[in-house]
């Protein structure tokens, strides 16, 4: 690799831009896509392994590539700057993701209690919206507090997020999903919501309700059937 | 950042401060490889190892090699858990095979 092309790859990953890496086996030549103009066939491959974010293979007139996708991190957006959040943090970020914590309680989203982390002090439904979740964020609310956590999940609910998960018991949010409901979101649209949050691992403490949280949007990035619920069962719980 | 980003940094990091370094991608997988395809082992004259390509089994044999890539500046193109002759031939404990990408970070 030229000292050129690990600087543009480094670049590109310091603006969060999505590139893929394409090496011709034979002799280790390099290019960044879409940085330079490549032929079609390759730049098809490239956009392709962006988009499933898995790395590939190509023949072209003989040669052997291989297509490297380079996406930005994956997203976490944690509403609520609490206790589970901080032992949260640490695990979302060994797992590969970006962290953003929001809370408008400033006393709980300091610099002292998430160090490092980007904090937002909004009202949750507008840092939620112009945080704009895609399909590589999740969105996990904590605030435990609803005129907090609504807004967010209403915010997460527009968005494409992969997953949104709240914390609350089972009773707490057959409250919630009343009020989505009045809120005008669909019985389709509330089923996003994991609730309980996180896998049922019977965890009880802070570390432990976190690492139940990753393990859950992990299980739901990777299509495990771990990750998947029937919205006939949760409503019925 | 993720692991295979890490690496890539790392790597830089040596190369920057002045070390010979070599990147091992893995570049295709069959059957039950414990690392997919893109997974990265950076590998240092100094004998610095950042990140991996298999479960273990196969670092040693593509540090040496990275090695010879470090020295010559030649890529390679490696095969493991192919069943033949070959040199690389060292075998995968999981009865995977992948091929794994050599090159200098110039």
């Amino acid at each position: 690799m030229t000292p050129e092309l690990l600087a543009a790859l480094q670049e590109a990953q310091a603006e969060k831009r999505p590139v893929a890496l394409l090496t011709r086996l034979s002799d280790g030549h390099q290019l960044l896509w879409p940085d330079s103009a490549v032929p079609a066939p390759l730049a098809e491959a490239a956009a392709a392994a962006l988009r499933e974010d898995e790395a590939g293979n190509l023949t072209l007139e003989g040669e052997a590539w291989f297509i490297h996708p380079h996406n930005p991190p994956l997203r976490i957006v944690i509403v609520g700057a609490v206790h589970i959040a901080q032992a949260l943090v640490p695990i979302a970020q060994a797992t590969g993701y970006a962290v953003t914590v929001v809370d408008p309680r400033r006393a709980w989203a300091t610099a002292e209690r998430f160090p490092g982390i980007t904090l937002i002090h909004e009202w949750t439904d507008d840092a939620v919206a112009a945080l704009a979740p895609d399909v590589r964020t999740a969105v996990v609310t904590l605030t435990h507090d609803p005129k907090l956590d609504d807004p967010g999940l209403d915010a997460a609910l527009k968005s494409d997020c992969f997953y949104i998960g709240a914390l609350g018991s089972r009773r707490t949010h057959a409250k919630r999903v009343a009020r989505l409901t009045e809120m005008g979101h669909s019985a389709d649209s509330i089923a996003r919501i994991h609730a309980p949050v996180g896998l049922n691992i019977e965890a009880v403490t802070a570390p432990e309700i976190a690492l139940s949280i990753m393990a859950e949007i992990v299980a739901v990035r990777r299509g495990a059937a771990l990750g998947r619920r029937a919205p006939a069962a949760a409503a019925a719980a | 950042m993720s692991d295979s980003e890490d690496v890539l940094a790392t790597a830089a990091g040596w190369r920057a401060a002045g070390e010979n370094v070599a990147l091992a991608t893995v570049v295709e997988t069959w059957g039950s490889s414990p690392r997919p395809a893109g997974s990265r082992l950076a590998v240092s004259a100094s004998g610095k190892l950042a990140g991996s390509v298999s479960g273990g089994c196969i670092e040693g044999a593509v540090a040496d090699a990275a090695k010879k890539t470090m020295a010559s500046g030649t890529p390679q193109l490696l095969d493991f858990g192919i069943s033949d002759e070959r040199a690389w031939e060292v075998g995968l404990a999981c009865g995977g095979k992948l091929k794994v990408f050599v090159e200098k970070l110039a």
